[in-house]
């Protein structure tokens, strides 16, 4: 029974950490869908979300959903900048010129953003403070709430978006099929940007909730999330989103019942060799199919 | 009067010239057809038009405006549809999807109900599989499918990339029928074949294009009779 127990509580703390990797691996799947491109500083994205909820909470003394908003919104615009001025550009050049390009923006936001905020770890304020839920012997606390909370209400939003808007429309044509998307009128400079914008605010999202839940932001935070929800984005089928979610909230259950049961410094160990895994069995991803067009 | 007026491009891929000063006019209310061999330029001459390419030289002027190096996004906007070679539809997503995404350039909810009316009243069998993703069509089924989203922008002028390519003989009659009757109710076609025979037998005039180079044009029933036409596309 004590077994059981503890089994349940992990996977209550699993699925809350897997929603901050599903949130941040929408952005990565998104990205990787319209321009096929592996967004490797879309870590340090996530992290410039959680230095602006911090600020907005602190400096401008703001309640947390108003300081969330605000980072989601502004981080979703630094997504545009970053990708008008460094990929567009390159739209055409060879992948590997953009790849590489992505780390140097990765380097930039990370050096940049310590220049501005001091290599220092800084304290989240406790929004939510100490209330915890008690449901039949499992602990939810309060963060973990808002955790589900927000990553459900995102997740209906982006879904209602994709699927029923023309924005959401115009965005899964451009996805599949650039070129004939462009022959229907759709603009893909604007889609693509209007992905980056809307891929860098659930990184924000994602990066504003780890600074509540674990108290701790600093400039470096975004590196492993990053790696960690590009994992869950090839576990799940890069390019798709339903593929991200439940690769993410699967890594999220992994990790945290290796670092309950095993030891939680083979946490991390799991995780990349999850992607091992993967890579070796089935390349595409759980939700992946091996090919869409019919001949 | 001229509705599409292309005058000498020349069209590269990198370093390969695709199109080597090609110079060809569609008349409003017209049907013609660009036919030619394998590689002899015929989409990359509809690829232009739609502005997937752009001309290196030379000019492009649709309702007497110059069209060309104009974006894709934007000349669907002035009126010109393209239905691409394979067909391109949107494999992953309902057919009722790819038909919305047609009349993607509009705000005219009634109209675009009624042209949606429309293309079901031609294609009935989409209207039976809207709801299907469109990548479980039929060949057949599909090219309808592509005839009707191009229609959903309501087009001046509909640029079809061999609509015959794969299907069965009675199919494509079937086609040709439909290409024939959008053109009657109003639409200005151009049409790219490597079915010559049936090209000529619906088009008011021809283009024979080879190795990117217009080498004969005129009217689609004389070329029909002629004896060097007849050797070097229809099969004797
Ligand atoms: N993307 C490309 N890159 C390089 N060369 C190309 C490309 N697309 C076409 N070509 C070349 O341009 C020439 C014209 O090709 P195009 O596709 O326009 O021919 P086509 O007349 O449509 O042929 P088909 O009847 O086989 O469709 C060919 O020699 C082809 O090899
Ligand atoms: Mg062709």
């Amino acid at each position: 029974m004590d077994f059981v127990h503890q089994l349940i509580q992990q996977l209550i703390n699993g699925v809350s950490l897997g929603s901050i990797y599903a949130l941040i691996a929408l952005g990565y799947t998104m990205i990787y869908g319209i321009i096929k491109l592996i967004n490797f500083a879309h870590g340090d994205i996530y992290m410039v979300g959680a230095y602006l909820g911090f600020f907005g909470v602190t400096a401008a003394g703001l309640p947390i959903l108003p300081a969330l908003l605000i980072s989601m919104f502004v981080t979703g615009l630094l997504g545009m900048v970053v990708e008008k001025l460094a990929y567009k550009p390159l739209r055409h050049a060879p992948r590997i010129s953009i790849l590489i390009t992505a780390i140097g923006v990765s380097f930039f936001l990370e050096y940049t953003g310590m220049y501005f905020v001091t290599p220092t770890p800084r304290t989240f304020p406790d929004v939510i403070g100490n209330i915890s839920f008690n449901a039949g012997g499992f602990i939810i606390n309060g963060q973990q709430v808002l955790i589900f909370a927000i990553t459900i209400i995102l997740m209906a939003l982006l879904t209602y978006i994709v699927q029923k808007t023309k924005l959401g429309k115009a965005m899964r044509a451009a996805s599949f099929d650039t070129e004939t998307a462009q022959l229907m009128g759709i603009d893909a400079d604007r889609v693509i940007s209007m992905t980056f914008f809307i891929g860098s605010s659930l990184a924000a999202a994602a990066g504003v909730l780890v600074g509540v839940y674990y108290n701790t932001i600093d400039p470096l935070m975004g590196i492993m999330p990053g790696l960690k929800a590009f994992v869950a984005a090839v576990l799940g089928g890069i390019g798709i989103l339903p593929g991200a979610v439940v690769g993410g909230i699967i890594l999220g259950v992994i990790e945290a019942l290796v670092a309950g049961f095993l030891s939680s410094t083979f946490r991390d160990a799991a995780a990349f060799a999850i992607l091992i895994l993967v890579l070796l069995i089935k390349p595409t991803g759980l939700f992946g199919k091996n090919t869409h067009e019919k001949v | 009067m001229s509705m599409l007026e292309i005058n000498d491009i020349n069209v590269y891929y990198g370093a390969i010239h695709a199109i080597k000063g090609v110079s060809l006019n569609v008349n409003e209310g017209e049907i013609v057809t660009l036919i030619g061999a394998n590689g002899a330029g015929k989409s990359t001459t509809l690829r232009t038009i739609s502005g997937l390419l752009k001309p290196k030289t030379g000019t492009i002027k649709f309702l007497d405006k110059d069209i060309a190096g104009m974006p894709a996004n934007k000349i669907v906007r002035e009126g010109i549809s393209q239905v691409p070679e394979g067909r391109k539809i949107f494999a992953e997503m309902t057919v009722m999807e790819n038909l919305e995404l047609g009349a993607f350039i509009r705000e005219d909810k009634d109209g675009i109900a009624q042209d949606l009316k429309m293309v079901f009243g031609r294609f009935p069998r989409l209207e039976e599989r809207k709801l299907q993703m469109a990548g479980t069509l039929s060949g057949g089924e599909q090219q309808m499918l592509a005839m009707g989203r191009a229609l959903m922008s309501r087009p001046k002028l509909l640029l079809l990339d061999e609509p015959s390519m794969g299907l069965a003989p009675l199919l494509i009659k079937e086609i040709f029928n439909i290409i024939v009757d959008i053109n009657q109710t109003g639409t200005t076609v151009l049409l790219v074949e490597q079915n010559a025979n049936m090209a000529l037998s619906i088009a008011n005039r021809a283009y024979v294009l080879e190795t990117g180079r217009i080498t004969i044009s005129g009217d689609a029933k004389k070329l029909a009779a002629s004896e060097d036409i007849r050797k070097a596309y229809l099969g004797g």
